[in-house]
């Protein structure tokens, strides 16, 4: 036996699309995370519904890292399909689980690592007689197997079964039939624990395991929205189902039983976005959750969105383009068409959330800072950050802080006026002030339009005026700068000549990666981006720096060119590092990639 | 069109029960072209807001875009209105609507706006029962563009070019009975006496109303083998009913019809709609009945105008989601957000 590893390794899970193995995977996790262990999931499926391949990959780290890692140190194989894949796929001296109710064909025999192998089926035949029960406890029996082999407190799952049906408890007792059935098979067969394994820490303090989506339809609560207009699409779907699903329960008025909310599945994205610009323009907060060929489609209302100065929020949960891509992969790949969505002159705020925690809190601000400062808000999530669930802080609320609904005029306002311009920079920070339908008797009221138009809302085609407009909007896009996150700095003073900047899901990797640069004692000032436009301090920190590593998961270094084209930013002072196999960036791809520009720097010197 | 309005008004001019005159529900000068069906209609959403004594900042004006679609800054001036972008006015009107269910929604599109780039939308407006009144300015053509044919063109209709459709007209009447629209009519744009009254009950009704108005277009559509010219449509109109009127609640009825030829619907609200009817086998309850009328017309080439069908018994789309009786956009924070506390035990949940 080598030396014992704890709560360091890497176990990937082969599974059949549709058979259950979801929430056993879960239960697998949770417990590890319920002994305090940092830990994070992958799902890694596929575009299907029953049938085709579907991978589970935990990844296990004391040290706190909670992005991918290459390798796999553990493979539980149920799949004949991928078995040939998966078992190539295994470290030297790792381990393959697999059912060992037929034999094991010499194909997939490789003499430098270890199989353990359980009957599971047969195992299942025997203890169970209805045909659904022996295919769903066969996932149980080998979450059993596995809490022996790494010594995962079995009360722990005990725990958890009891929690998951409660309401349900004639299940409970069959689930941890299951489960000791793995258990048992283990001990009469094997050694165990093994030299990989698990140990009960106290590391994660008072930490969640949540999907960003779920943290996003939270945000959406709490911000007040009221209308969730969407059309279905992977992988933001559970945005709206959630929303919808707390909404339910935390939004019906307690007096009449009615709902304070309302959620419409729309015939296409068009129409989502439509609706929640028709019912922001009328002073309901408003939302929709799509995905990037959704953001292709709704371009055109994000255009008018920004023209006619609508507060619009949305959030795009990213995934592997173009066109249709894979759509059950995770990318960075949205940047450029929401930063710039629509014909003509446009530009929109854009926030990227890196954590669950986040993804509540920037969806909740996201409806202050879309009604302050009137134009679309996007939130930039992605498939990786929105479907998988990921450690975090807890979600905070600030009871404090109200509803900022930007500028809006009631009838008392509107009384001291003489006049009423929609399109007046009366403040001149370039936001003007506008009015809810219905709330003056004869002031206040004018016509939105996508066409130009004066101050007063009145259209127009002369070209001064047209010019005043465009110029306003860029005045407010600057003051926007000042509204909109900024970004974290991980050192209080710069200390070196290079800098590396990240957002999003790459945080993960990103961190990890400046932790194993300097153990080689290459050590890089270090920035998250939170949000776009960028302010003072993001340009600051770009001009300190002779050079610029900029982690992105897409293939055109989408992040690079908004730097470029918004900054000026010198091309050759940003090294781009680039993931886009449609899979979570890893820290060891971050590094490599860096080293190899940092030596290519020093050969040439 | 002339650049200039008087902003004289005869000092005797009727008032409403608000002690408005009609002027007060005029919007700003039209640049359509001098004759067009278009600005007819607007006339007729003003007289009938006029008539009903509607505030005018509780209606909500929505558009698309096209000649129709400008028409919003025609008419009542003090309400808000939202010209949106091409084909998409309904689900504006959906968002709209859904925020504040206490306004007056009116749409107004036309038929490239409605019947090719706005079908989808509009079919699912129909479906979800908004309630909106959705007038269509149907001339047959694409005015802005200069006159190419639209999709509600007739087969064999000729253009001003003088190129012949080729293509299967789409009768919006019909399609919109076919979906479950519960308040269907058609009109024409020379019709007041009847238009006025139909969009008085739209606009009584609890759901969706729809009227397709005829409107010929006098620059590309106007012309002799065209089906949707002044000309054409007088010859060819056929009324569902000799007379038409709308009675609103607690108003008293006055009946200026024979007796026993007058049948009159009650409405959701309890207003009435008073008819003296003429097509035979029409029964404007019943859907198939309706459905019939419209294509037995076409059959004969008429157009029927008037009522054509309508369903008191239905719930629309806030009733159906069990919305709120109270709008949306006037909840606060405190109704809105379930707090810390809450919070807290939902992040227990995640542990």
């Amino acid at each position: 036996m080598s030396e014992i590893k704890i709560n360091d390794f890497v176990i990937r899970f082969a599974n059949v699309n549709g058979t259950g193995s979801a929430s056993a995977n879960a239960l697998f996790t949770k417990a590890i995370f319920r002994m305090g262990i940092p830990v994070t999931p992958k799902n890694i499926f596929p575009s299907n519904i029953q049938g085709l391949p579907t991978w589970y990959e935990v990844r296990v780290s004391e040290k706190g890292f909670l992005g991918r890692r290459e390798g796999i140190d553990f493979m539980v194989c149920v799949n004949p399909q991928s078995m040939a894949s998966d078992v190539k796929s295994v470290k030297p001296g790792g381990y393959f689980l697999y059912d060992s109710t037929k034999p094991l064909h010499s194909q997939f025999v490789r003499d430098d690592i270890n199989y353990l192998g359980i009957p599971m089926t047969e195992l299942c035949n025997n203890a169970f007689t209805d045909a659904r029960q022996r295919q769903l406890f066969k996932n149980i029996v080998y979450v059993g197997a596995l809490s022996a082999f790494f010594d995962i407190e079995f009360n722990v799952l005990e725990q958890q079964l009891g929690e998951q049906f409660k309401g349900k408890e004639r299940l409970i007792e069959p689930n941890i039939k299951a489960l000791k059935m793995g258990v048992d098979y283990v001990h009469e067969h094997f050694k165990y624990p093994l030299d990989v394994r698990v140990e009960r820490r106290d590391l994660l303090g008072d930490s969640i395991l949540m999907s960003g989506n779920t943290a996003c339809a939270l945000g959406a609560i709490y911000g007040g929205a009221t209308v969730a207009a969407w059309y279905p699409i992977t992988p933001s779907t559970s945005v709206v189902d959630a929303f919808g699903k707390y909404a339910e329960k935390l939004r019906i008025d307690k007096a009449t039983g009615k709902k304070n909310f309302a959620v419409v599945q729309a015939e296409d994205e068009l129409a989502a976005i439509g609706m929640v610009i028709g019912a922001n323009w009328n002073g309901a907060r408003s939302f929709t959750a799509t995905s990037g060929p959704g953001i292709s489609l709704m371009n055109e209302f994000l255009g008018l969105a920004y023209f006619a100065e609508i507060p619009t929020v949305l959030i795009d949960v990213q995934r592997a383009g173009p066109s249709t891509g894979m759509p059950t992969r995770t990318q960075q790949s949205d940047i450029l068409e929401a930063a710039y969505a629509s014909h003509g002159d446009t530009k929109h705020v854009l926030l990227f959330p890196a954590s669950p925690k986040e993804c509540f809190e920037f969806t909740a601000e996201s409806f202050d800072y879309a009604e302050k400062l009137q134009t679309p808000v996007i939130v930039m999530t992605d498939l990786d950050l929105g479907m998988n669930d990921h450690v975090s802080s807890p979600l905070k609320w600030d009871e404090d802080c109200g509803y900022q609904r930007g500028k809006v005029l009631d009838a008392a306002a509107l009384d001291k006026l003489e006049r009423y311009g929609r399109y007046l920079d009366v403040d001149e920070d370039g936001i003007p002030y506008r009015t809810i339908p219905g709330t003056h008797i004869s002031k206040g009221g004018f016509v939105t339009r996508g066409t130009s138009r004066d101050e007063y809302a009145v259209y127009t085609e002369d070209g001064e005026a047209y010019r005043r407009n465009m110029d306003r909007l860029i005045k407010k896009w600057n003051a926007a700068k000042e509204i909109v996150p900024a970004p974290e700095f991980y050192q209080e003073n710069n200390f070196s000549e290079y800098g590396v900047l990240f957002f999003g899901t790459s945080t993960y990797a990103a961190e990890e990666t400046i932790e194993l640069l300097k153990q080689e004692q290459i050590s890089l000032d270090a920035m998250r981006v939170k949000a776009f436009p960028f302010g003072e301090a993001f340009a600051d920190f770009i001009n300190s720096h002779e050079k610029i590593f900029v982690i992105e998961q897409n293939r055109d270094a989408q992040f690079r060119s908004l730097m470029m084209i918004e900054l000026g930013v010198n091309p050759e002072k940003i090294v781009s590092v680039l993931n886009y196999d449609g899979t979570p960036i890893t820290a060891d791809n971050i590094l490599n990639q860096i080293k190899a520009n940092l030596q290519k720097t020093e050969s040439n010197n | 069109m002339t650049y200039v309005r008087s902003k004289f008004r005869h000092p005797m001019l009727p008032k409403n029960d608000l002690g408005y005159t009609v002027d007060y529900y005029e919007g700003s000068l039209s640049t359509l072209c001098a004759g067009c069906g278009h600005d007819s209609i607007s006339a007729a959403i003003a007289q009938a807001c006029f008539e009903l004594s509607i505030e005018p900042h509780k209606v909500a004006k929505l558009s698309g875009i096209g000649c129709s679609s400008k028409t919003p800054a025609y008419f009542l001036s003090n309400s808000h209105g939202f010209n949106s972008v091409h084909g998409r006015m309904p689900s504006v009107a959906t968002g709209a609507n859904l925020a504040n269910r206490d306004l007056i929604y009116l749409g107004v599109s036309g038929d490239g706006d409605t019947a090719s780039i706005g079908m989808g939308q509009f079919v699912h407006v129909i479906r979800r029962n908004l309630n909106m009144v959705y007038i269509v300015m149907n001339n047959g053509c694409y005015g802005l563009t200069k006159g190419q044919d639209s999709a509600t063109a007739d087969v064999g209709s000729k253009n001003k070019a003088g190129s012949i459709n080729l293509f299967e007209t789409i009768d919006l009447a019909s399609l919109a009975i076919e979906l479950g629209a519960t308040f269907v009519a058609q009109s024409f744009s020379g019709d007041k006496d009847q238009l006025i009254p139909l969009i008085k009950a739209g606009m009584s009704h609890p759901g969706f109303a729809f009227i397709n108005v005829i409107s010929p277009c006098v620059t590309f559509n106007n012309n002799a083998g065209s089906t949707k010219s002044y000309d054409y449509v007088r010859e060819h109109i056929e009324a569902t009913a000799a007379a038409f009127d709308f009675v609103p609640i607690m108003k008293e009825i006055k009946t200026n019809y024979e007796e026993g030829s007058v049948e009159s619907l009650k409405m959701h609200d309890g207003s009435f709609i008073q008819l003296h009817k003429l097509a035979k086998d029409w029964n404007p309850l019943d859907r198939v009945s309706a459905i019939n009328a419209v294509q037995n017309a076409k059959a004969k080439s008429e157009i029927l105008t008037g009522l054509l069908y309508l369903n008191n018994d239905s719930q629309d789309l806030h009733e159906l989601l069990q919305t709120s009786g109270r709008p949306l956009n006037t909840l606060n924070k405190s109704e809105l957000c379930p707090g810390s506390e809450v919070l807290e035990e939902i992040n227990a949940g995640f542990r």
